[in-house]
């Protein structure tokens, strides 16, 4: 493909320059794109598998191989999707043994899942190319960022390890890799700096066709193919060797790693002779009679290179060498690259390896050294820029003075201050480099689409002759509302700075809100430029800017502009999109090229980015562009200083307005992550183990919501619908006796709260105005309508700005009202698991969110009893993602404890929990046994009679356990030592003589596809364990990309033309088991099936899987609708409700068919979801075919269901409890028909 | 065996029935099946300017509200290739149609400003279609746009785009209009070179479930044959533009009043929902037995026969036939067992 296939992209990514003969074509392209374009055009099976920050390389294959685009043979490559990176290496494996030309993509646990399968195919010197945005491996926390934990555990693979450091050498690295692998039969694992460079966008030459033709050989080609597997040439490969052999075996292959670094050498030699760009094995820079010289790989060597420049520029001795081989290890390429003057070396490892006597690359240059001649080299190894953390020329220059140091610490980090071992070096952050070029920096929502235009900025500013440009992009980890920072530089001289913008000549801010909440102009250069997007005229904007925001204004004496972006946006009828407004107004100010020209090429690029959207939209943001020159003004600045408050203080303002933590640890370490100052907090701030408190997101009011529902009391009808489908846990319901309304504000609003339980209790719904997200879900459920105005429900949503305020207030008192007693009342109706006292809340997931609603309702269920093993995954970034978790904890400090193992385990994650869980229990009982005389026969009596797995039941053990602990204080007193021993170890384990409830949760990525062979081998436990399938029918985290619960007809990525196969039936195959207790539910189709299905699963003693009807944004669905979309989804069959009860009764009937029978046609659910109507549009005859086969599908199965659930049937099961007895009688009023539950 | 040939909008039909926009007409091989049926040309589907704005917006959303704002994905959606716009399906429809059938392909717009009324008309005239039907579909729910502005606002519209454009140009009407006849007449000095009577709105009905308000449009019943024949009736002899008798077409003798009444053809469309697009060869035999049966050589020779200037009691076209009505309805709800004093035309 290369250039060719290149070009037919929009035409702003790529351009031959118009000057000079022959140019290359360059590209403003990030170093995924980089890679992935070099290793298609090369493969000829590709296979393929999500994971941050990789799996831009993949999507892109995918789509290209889906658009038909061909490989540098003229063949449209095979993209495949596995179920696991596991499965892609065993692929990759098997394709390249069949002789083809094989790639992968891939980082952190995904590499690690294929280390079995590179050990074989280096082993058999097969020729491969794996790429790598390299990324840290979880250890006390997942990290999804950048550093070479993960390529450092790849390194006894066999694989040669060719390490870019920036983009254009990903791209260069990626065709080295391809060549040099198939002249030197060793595979080769080409990596590059997770999301530094894999998402870094910057200008770059592209490789065209000849030149990846010169640089791979057809004989070297035709040999790999002639080694393949094949009947007419029948050999045996992958042998298992005895003792006798496998040593020497093992040794036969040596001379072809030993040829690798003079291939890859050769390689880069014809690579300059070709493009003029010269690389070597170790590249050095800086001064030639080095006194002091780091050595490194990667990105950093950006930062180091430019520190190098100014230092020795200044006559400091001072040099980097850059390790571009680093397996098989250039040996004589480093000694050769080193100046005889180096005195000292600071080696940088962007990795830990805890234990080691040094980081791996750290010790390869002492050994590489000690071996050599060089005597009196001094060299330290240090630690830098794990997962991501920045890496600056401040940092360089301490490692740079550590090492003028007589004693300088043999072992340190940068980047972070360890007051705890002392390791950090004193780093001065007055250090900057300056550099030709100018910079920009832009805050902004994730929703205005500023990081879409900067993009398209960054391309049009490196699309002109003689500038270069890079962005670089940042997000806050929450999927909604989450805040963008933009990072652009551009200027005459190519970009090499990978870290942030330190001094920003403009700074943009185009969220006027986002000024109350950080300290936008901190990083702005003096007499720079603030252009500010403000819902107030010019002359009046001043006295709405927060004070220090004036003071930064007036003490770095800047110029500022505004428009109102946002007006302008409405008034063209795009709400929110102010990033073709904003966008002109950023190359108005920074005079980077001619106005006229910048304006020609934004409209190009709107045409290129929104054209096949519609003529309408693209005249919209034209429009849009013109509006924005027309009206941005500049602001009259106040030479008189305005507020008497000195800056400090007025900047303190923005750090205390969130400041309200009750623990010293949220107040210390959890706020400072929340107003975005993590990095300075030091080593001792953090949990040595990674645990965190939980109940954390209650201190980050984010006040997203632009409108927030506001309740009616005289119209509600107590059903409880809106709080248990919010999936913030925003809406809460409380009943309560009438005194507990002392001292309510004035206007609280409560109601006679309709229940034979609670008789004469009071009820309110109060909305937490500051973290509703707006979504608007709970006012789209509302049934209760207003008899003379029906569209005024007993919940409206109403302007927040109205009603914040008082909501406040309310919600402050609502707090205060104590919860119920969660034994007053039974656990089996909406309504009343409503009363209970969410213990997830405020979560960071996307507004309207179709898996949260799940999440809450078991917290109020179970949720001071729960354990929860919880597979990585949307559930796992918007459940644990720092800085705060939405698992909580009541007022008795009871709650869910929550973990994440890793993807692919957490059936058996949670499987090994629930073993430790029955251990401790088993341990327990036993003890109390054998201490029951001790104790008190009747206390000991009572403890072990089996617990009846009711509400009631739970506390009544719990207040046991409590009277059990007070006698074990006595008794670890005891003079008898063996009594005092007991007492002793059941004082540590006495908790868990109270019923433990084991959830496993994940989503539909991990249960059908990489972790379905644990779920399967759980199930079959016959343990109590409870999995639930948050089943979006995609990997929503990683941008919805296909599983097998992806449905027949729809559009995914990685099935662009609508996947073929149907979704795989997880719940039948539970059901074979005959002892899982399965149920597929939709909270929105039957909120009571919901409520019933998990109560049911909780009292099953045994396994349990719910499989849960999530709906999310990569459906393309309107998310206030959500739960319409699932009521369709019930009433067309797609997605009939069922539970089936496993059941000791002959006569009983195991399968419960919970909805009604289709009433709908697939298609009138199907094509309101942009996920099928797109392909209905794109390709209406494949897509009618294909939903023709999903509703057949869909009439056989409800045929078949219909049939099971006349089948009479008994367990044979030893301990079969009824579960029925746990699930006490319907409500009056609330339906069990799976259809409508409207009062 | 008689002639049914006709002519409307210029455009030379082999019959007077023609398919008027509907579902069927929007499928290919139904298309196919409706020329085979015999039907004189087809009308497809009406395109609506708000629903291509509101798509395009929608689809524009799809791919930008959750962009580029989460570390871990920077879209959720692939941007697939071809999914094309509404106007784009519709001009794809035309193309084909054009190539599927030999019969006029007229192609129908419900614009909603001027500037999309004139950007689409073009746009479907480029496509191939041989002539516009513009279908104001416009409920006047405004209370301070009169109707004489909201008239003039029409006539405007149709002059610009008759401007525009170089195939022929029939109006839809509702019959919603003080004048009928006055407001028709003008539109044929806007420059349209025919009328279609009437559009049927798609009207509000209630679920009294949940107590919201749930358009629907119900099928024409033969008894509303009734209006356009009238007004066609009343209008024949003040234009010279053609008519085309909409709303109520059931059968060959549906057709056959709406043609003595004035009209160059008769759509259909509700009664081939009902009984498939064979329905329409259906529908012309009738016709074809009912000229035969009454000794009518030609469609040329029915058309206007029976019109207002040409019936034998034009007034029936107007007040007269109300008091037959009337006195009918009396009679038999008050129950005096009197015969009616005038049986409806169509029964």
């Amino acid at each position: 493909m290369s250039t060719t296939a290149t070009d037919d992209r929009p035409a702003h990514d790529s351009e031959a320059a118009d000057t000079g003969s022959a140019p290359p074509a360059s590209a403003c392209i990030d170093g995924n794109e980089a890679a992935a374009t070099v290793a298609y055009a090369l493969s000829e099976v590709v296979a393929i598998y999500p994971i941050t920050p990789a799996s831009a390389m993949g999507e892109l294959a995918d789509a290209w191989s889906a658009g038909g685009e061909t490989n540098l043979w003229g063949a449209v490559p095979e993209v495949v999707e596995l179920q696991s990176e596991a499965g892609a290496a065993g692929t990759l494996h098997g394709a390249l043994q069949t002789g083809a030309l094989g790639t992968t993509f891939t980082a952190s646990q995904g590499l690690l899942l294929m280390l079995p399968n590179m050990y074989k195919i280096a082993g058999e010197l097969t020729p491969a190319v794996i790429h790598v945005a390299a990324r840290a491996i979880a250890t006390h926390a997942l990290s999804i960022f950048g550093d070479h934990s993960d390529v450092m555990a790849a390194r006894s693979t066999g694989f040669a390890m060719l390490c870019a450091s920036s983009v254009q050498e990903a791209h260069d690295f990626a065709a080295v890799s391809h060549a040099a692998t198939l002249r030197a039969r060793i595979p080769f694992l080409h990596f590059f700096d997770g999301f530094r460079t894999s998402h870094e966008i910057n200008r770059i030459d592209l490789l065209d066709d000849d030149d990846l033709r010169s640089l791979v050989s057809d004989d070297d080609i035709a040999a790999h193919k002639l080694r393949r597997l094949r009947p007419t040439a029948p050999v045996v490969r992958g042998t298992a060797q005895n003792p006798d052999v496998f040593f020497q075996a093992r040794e036969a292959a040596n001379s072809f790693h030993d040829a690798v670094p003079s291939i890859v050498a050769k390689v880069f030699a014809e690579l300059e002779e070709r493009t003029g760009r010269r690389y070597g094995l170790v590249d050095y820079e800086g001064a030639p009679d080095a006194e002091r010289v780091i050595v490194m790989m990667g990105s950093g060597s950006g930062a180091v290179g430019e520190t190098v420049a100014k230092l020795a520029a200044d006559g400091e001795k001072v040099g980097l060498a850059t390790i571009r081989l680093f397996r098989p290890f250039p040996v004589d390429a480093l000694l050769d690259a080193l100046p005889d003057s180096v005195r000292s070396i600071a080696v940088l490892d962007r990795c830990k390896e805890p234990g080691s006597a040094g980081e791996p690359l750290f010790q390869d240059v002492v050994t590489v050294v000690a071996e050599s001649e060089r005597q009196g080299v001094r060299i330290i190894g240090g630690r830098y820029g794990l997962g991501s953390k920045e890496f600056t020329p401040a940092m360089a220059k301490a490692v740079f003075d550590e090492l003028t140091s007589p004693t300088p610490k043999r072992r340190f980090t940068v980047g972070i201050v360890d007051d705890v071992t002392g390791l950090s070096l004193d780093v001065d952050d007055s250090f900057l480099v300056d550099l030709p070029g100018r910079s920009a920096v832009f805050y902004a929502l994730g929703s205005d689409g500023t990081v879409g235009a900067n993009k398209a900025s960054v391309k049009i500013i490196g699309h002109e002759p003689g500038l270069h440009a890079q962005g670089y992009f940042v997000y806050d980890s929450k999927k909604s509302g989450s805040m963008t920072v933009s990072h652009l530089r551009f200027g005459p001289e190519a970009i090499r700075s990978t870290y942030l913008v330190q001094e920003a000549d403009l700074v943009a801010c185009h969220q006027f809100g986002l000024l109350d909440r950080f300290d936008v102009l901190s990083d702005v250069r003096h007499q720079g430029t603030f252009l500010l997007n403000a819902p107030y005229p010019a002359d009046e904007l001043w006295e709405h800017l927060p004070t220090a925001i004036q003071r930064r204004i007036q003490d770095r004496a800047l110029r500022v502009f505004t428009i109102d972006a946002t007006r302008i946006a409405r008034d063209l009828k795009m709400p929110g999109r102010i990033n073709t407004i904003m966008q002109p107004c950023f190359f108005a100010l920074t005079d980077v090229m001619d106005l006229d020209r910048a304006v020609g090429a934004i409209k190009e690029s709107i045409s290129a980015a929104y054209g096949r959207r519609g003529r309408s939209i693209v005249e919209r943001n034209e429009a849009a562009v013109d509006r924005a020159l027309a009206e941005l003004t500049e602001v009259t600045v106040p030479t008189a200083v305005s507020p008497s408050d000195e800056l400090e203080e007025a900047l303190s303002i923005l750090e205390s307005a969130s400041d309200n933590a009750e623990t010293e640890f949220v107040d210390r370490v959890t706020m400072t992550m929340i107003a975005n100052k993590g990095d300075l907090l030091p080593v001792s701030a953090m949990p040595i183990d990674g645990t965190f408190p939980t109940g954390t997101t209650t201190f980050e009011k984010r006040k997203l919501a632009i409108d927030i529902p506001v309740w009616e009391p005289e119209l509600c009808i107590d059903c409880g619908k809106c709080a248990v489908v919010c999936p913030h846990a925003t809406i809460r319901m409380k009943a309560y006796e009438p005194d507990a309304l002392d001292g309510a504000p004035d206007g609280f609003l409560t109601k006679h709260f309709r229940s034979r339980e609670l008789d004469g209790h009071q009820l309110t719904i109060q909305v937490a105005p500051d973290d509703c997200t707006g979504c608007g879900i709970c006012v789209d459920v509302c049934p209760a309508k207003d008899k003379t105005q029906v569209k005024r429900k007993a919940i409206n949503m109403r302007p927040a700005s109205e009603h914040r305020v008082v909501e406040r207030e309310r919600w402050d008192f609502f707090e205060s009202i104590p919860e119920l007693d969660r034994a007053s009342i039974t656990h089996d109706s909406v309504k009343n698991s409503q009363l209970l006292q969410p213990l997830f809340e405020f979560s960071g997931a996307c507004s309207g969110c179709g898996e949260t609603p799940y999440l809450k309702l078991l917290t109020q269920l179970f949720g001071d009893r729960l354990v929860v093993a919880n597979a990585t995954g949307c559930s796992s970034i918007y459940g644990g993602n720092l800085p705060t978790t939405p698992w909580s904890k009541d007022a008795n400090g009871l709650g869910p404890a929550w973990s994440n193992s890793l993807f692919e385990d957490n059936a058996e994650f949670g499987y090994g929990m629930r073993l430790g869980i029955e251990h401790h229990q088993r341990e327990a009982r036993r003890l109390v046994e054998e201490l029951a005389d001790d104790v008190g026969i009747d206390l000991a009596s009572a403890l072990l009679a089996d617990p009846t797995p009711t509400e009631t039941g739970v506390v009544e053990q719990r207040t046991r356990v409590a009277v059990l602990r007070e006698r074990l204080g006595d008794l670890i007193s005891s003079n008898d030592p063996v009594v005092a021993d007991r007492a002793r170890r059941l004082s540590v384990i006495a908790d868990e003589l109270v019923r433990t409830s084991t959830w496993i949760v994940g989503g539909d990525g991990w249960a059908y596809d990489i972790g379905f062979g644990g779920v399967d081998h759980v199930l079959s436990s016959g343990r109590n364990v409870n999995l639930l399938v948050l089943d979006t029918e995609v990997y929503s985290n990683t941008g919805g990309q296909a599983s097998k619960a992806t449905p027949l007809g729809a559009v995914a990525k990685f099935a662009m033309g609508g996947k073929p196969t149907g979704k795989k039936d997880l719940g039948a195959i539970a059901r074979r088991y005959g002892n899982v207790y399965v149920a597929q539910i939709a909270i929105g189709g039957s909120d009571i099936q919901t409520v019933k299905a998990l109560a049911e699963a909780d009292a099953w003693d045994g396994p349990s899987l719910i499989i849960a009807y999530s709906t999310c944004i990569a459906h393309g669905i309107d998310m206030e609708t959500s739960m319409s979309h699932q009521k369709d989804a019930v009433k067309s069959g797609y997605w009939p409700l069922y539970r089936y009860k496993p059941t000791t009764d002959e006569h009983e009937h195991p399968f419960q068919l919970d909805s009604a029978a289709p009433s709908i046609p697939l298609k009138d659910f199907a094509l309101k979801e942009a996920r099928f109507s797109m392909l209905a549009r794109s390709d209406p005859r494949r897509s009618a075919e294909l939903l023709d086969l999903a509703q057949q599908d869909i009439d056989e199965r409800w045929h078949y269901y219909e049939q099971l659930a006349g089948v009479e049937r008994a367990l044979h099961h030893p301990h079969v409890p009824d579960v029925d007895a746990a699930a006490p009688d319907d409500e009056p009023g609330e339906s069990d028909d799976g259809g409508s539950d409207d009062a | 065996m008689p002639d049914l040939h006709t002519t409307y909008l210029g455009l030379a039909l082999r019959s007077p029935i023609v398919a008027s926009a509907g579902p069927f007409t929007g499928q290919i091989d139904r298309l196919v099946e409706l020329e085979l049926a015999g039907a004189g040309a087809v009308v497809l589907p009406s395109i609506f300017e708000e629903q291509i704005e509101h798509e395009t917006m929608e689809i524009d959303r799809l791919y930008t509200v959750h962009g580029e704002s989460f570390h871990e994905a920077t879209s959720f959606f692939p941007e697939v290739d071809d999914y094309g716009s509404a106007i784009d399906s519709y001009l794809e429809l035309i193309e084909n149609a054009k190539v599927a059938v030999d019969i006029p392909v007229i192609a129908s717009l419900n614009g909603a400003n001027i500037g999309g009324w004139v950007k689409y008309a073009r746009l479907l005239e480029g496509a191939g279609a041989d002539a516009l039907e513009l279908n104001l579909y416009t409920v006047a729910a405004d209370p301070d746009i009169s109707g004489a502005a909201l008239e003039a606002e029409h006539l405007e519209l149709v002059a610009l785009v008759a401007e525009e454009v170089g195939v022929p140009i029939a109006v839809k009407i509702s019959p919603y209009y003080s004048s009928v006849s006055s407001f028709v007449v003008e539109l044929q000095h806007s420059g349209a070179s025919g009328v279609v009577m009437f559009n049927r709105f798609y009207s509000p009905d209630l679920d009294l479930e949940t107590l919201e308000v749930a358009p629907r449009i119900a099928l024409s019943s033969p008894e509303e044959l009734r209006l356009p024949l009238r007004w066609i009736g009343i209008l024949r002899e003040h234009l010279t533009m053609s008519i085309a008798g909409s709303t109520g077409v059931h059968s060959g003798f549906d057709a056959a009043k709406l043609i003595l009444a004035g009209a160059d053809v008769a759509m259909t469309t509700s009664s081939l929902l009902h009984h498939g697009p064979s329905h329409l060869a259906t529908i012309e035999t009738q016709l074809r037995d009912w000229m035969v049966e009454h000794d009518y050589e030609s469609v040329t020779q029915m058309r206007g026969a029976v019109a207002s200037h040409a019936a034998s009691d034009p007034a029936a076209y107007e007040r007269a036939n109300y008091i037959g009505n009337i006195a009918t309805y009396t009679s038999r709800f008050i129950g005096t067992g009197d015969v009616p004093l005038a049986r409806p035309r169509s029964e």
